[in-house]
């Protein structure tokens, strides 16, 4: 049966792994390579390196980084963070990336998705979207959660199923840095109304928020960055308490 | 010991020549008829389109050099695929070494298959020191129907060859360079083929 995956997420600024509470105060968690071949022994299914500096600030996404990531960590791994164009995939790709993950450039061109997953096929396009529960609405922001817009999350996600995404990397705004769990609902309404795999984000605080995110958000992986880099959640511990509540994990 | 891992366009080549590295193992990249003929061992990777994947290995003339290739030769994910008869995607002829067809996953599960999955049924020389039931990584939305040359199987919605064998030609749907130490042991079985 093909496993639920447990993906630390490596937010990267000027070479170096960070974490943002609530995509605003940054806090220094060590250098991504170590990190990554660390988790990697830990038994992480995958990594996810976000360029949080890149859409922001208009910086390219480091490729030497990628390339000693590449090098170093025999499972596989996404990058995001201001792609925009073909080309730039193309270089990701190049350095070893197995994924990449657009957000916001998507967003303002959609072609971009079927323009990539013609290229280089759907498996390695992972469409991220930050989404805030307003009103009752789930609406779309960009820039890094921070510009809203009137864009439907499950539209949008919809949409870009049908141009070709690989996968889906949802983020909830409302629960990114609160530790008070994934958004269950929305991940779950995600998981039924699309036929590609979703990945929640945003929210882990304990074991138990991603017992509920399999269980109740029917998401097919997990993702989560300062629960893993401060030593707050040990992956193999939560491995292995998910197993023993029939959730299916690589052990 | 000579590596050549072909290099048509089509794929993630890095990580396997990284994977390879790890081994202590240079590995070389070409599309160069003279160089692949002369190495040791032959991986064939491939990653995105069949059809698209297909057309580029005609236009190198690789499509009739691979099926006379001697020494072992590895395919991966679309590599795999483009060693059997045909396939759905994008309804293509492949290079028939294997005696059988590729289908895409039925919508009862998602596609494309993204993750760690088990392989079981294990025969080959591939799997020495492999356990039953070791996860692989696999990303594909495509599979080969199981036949008599299946050495691996797995379940997603339907039992499929997850690795095929046919004298010196290896096939496997998971990606080895990217499945951890397991992953990496399979490299190395195949180095020792």
């Amino acid at each position: 049966m093909l496993t639920k995956r447990i993906i630390p997420c490596l937010d990267i600024k000027d070479g170096r792994t960070v974490k943002g509470v609530n995509f605003i105060d940054l806090r220094d968690a060590g250098d991504p390579v170590a990190l990554a071949k660390q988790y990697a022994n830990m038994g992480a299914d995958e990594l996810v390196f976000l360029d949080i500096s890149a859409t922001l600030e208009g910086r390219p996404t480091t490729l030497e980084m990628v390339l000693h990531v590449a090098e170093q960590v025999n499972i596989p791994f996404t990058v995001g963070g201001g792609i925009s164009s073909v080309e730039d995939v193309d270089a990701l790709l190049q350095c070893g990336a197995d994924k990449v993950s657009i957000n916001s450039s998507a967003v303002k061109r959609p072609e971009l998705v079927n323009e990539l997953a013609e290229k280089f096929g759907s498996q390695c396009v992972v469409v991220a979207i930050d989404a805030k529960q307003v009103n009752g609405q789930w609406k779309v922001h960009l820039a890094g959660g921070s510009i809203p817009t009137d864009i439907d999350l499950f539209e949008w996600a919809k949409e870009v199923e049908q141009r070709g995404a690989g996968e889906i990397l949802f983020t909830s705004m409302n629960h990114d840095g609160t530790k008070n769990g994934f958004a269950n609902k929305a991940l779950a309404k995600l998981s039924e109304t699309l036929n590609i795999p979703i990945i929640a984000s945003g929210g882990a605080g304990n074991i138990q928020h991603f017992i509920d995110a399999f269980k109740e958000g029917k998401a097919d992986a997990a993702l989560a960055a300062s629960v893993f880099h401060f030593g707050e959640i040990p992956i193999p511990e939560l491995k292995k308490e998910l197993r023993n509540h029939n959730i299916e994990v690589r052990l | 010991m000579k590596l050549v891992i072909i290099n048509y366009g089509a794929g993630n080549i890095k990580s396997i020549q990284f994977a390879f590295n790890r081994l202590g193992i240079d590995a070389v990249l070409s599309n160069n008829p003279q160089e692949i003929l002369a190495a040791d061992k032959i991986i064939f990777p491939g990653v995105g389109e069949a059809s698209t994947a297909m057309k580029k290995l005609k236009e190198s003339g690789l499509d009739t050099l691979i099926p006379d290739l001697k020494q072992p030769v590895l395919g991966i994910c679309l590599g795999m695929q483009l060693l059997c008869n045909a396939t759905e995607e994008g309804d293509t002829q492949g290079l028939g070494i294997f005696n059988t067809t590729v289908k895409r996953f039925s919508n009862n599960v998602k596609v494309p298959q993204m993750g760690w999955n088990i392989i079981k049924n294990l025969k080959s020389d591939l799997f020495t020191g492999i356990k039953e039931s070791e996860y692989m990584y696999l990303v594909h939305s495509y599979y080969a129907e199981l036949c008599a040359e299946t050495i691996a199987t797995t379940d997603y919605g339907v039992n499929y060859a997850s690795a095929l064998q046919h004298k010196n030609f290896f096939g496997v749907q998971f990606h080895p360079e990217k499945s951890s130490l397991a992953g990496e042991k399979i490299l190395d079985n195949f180095l020792k083929l």
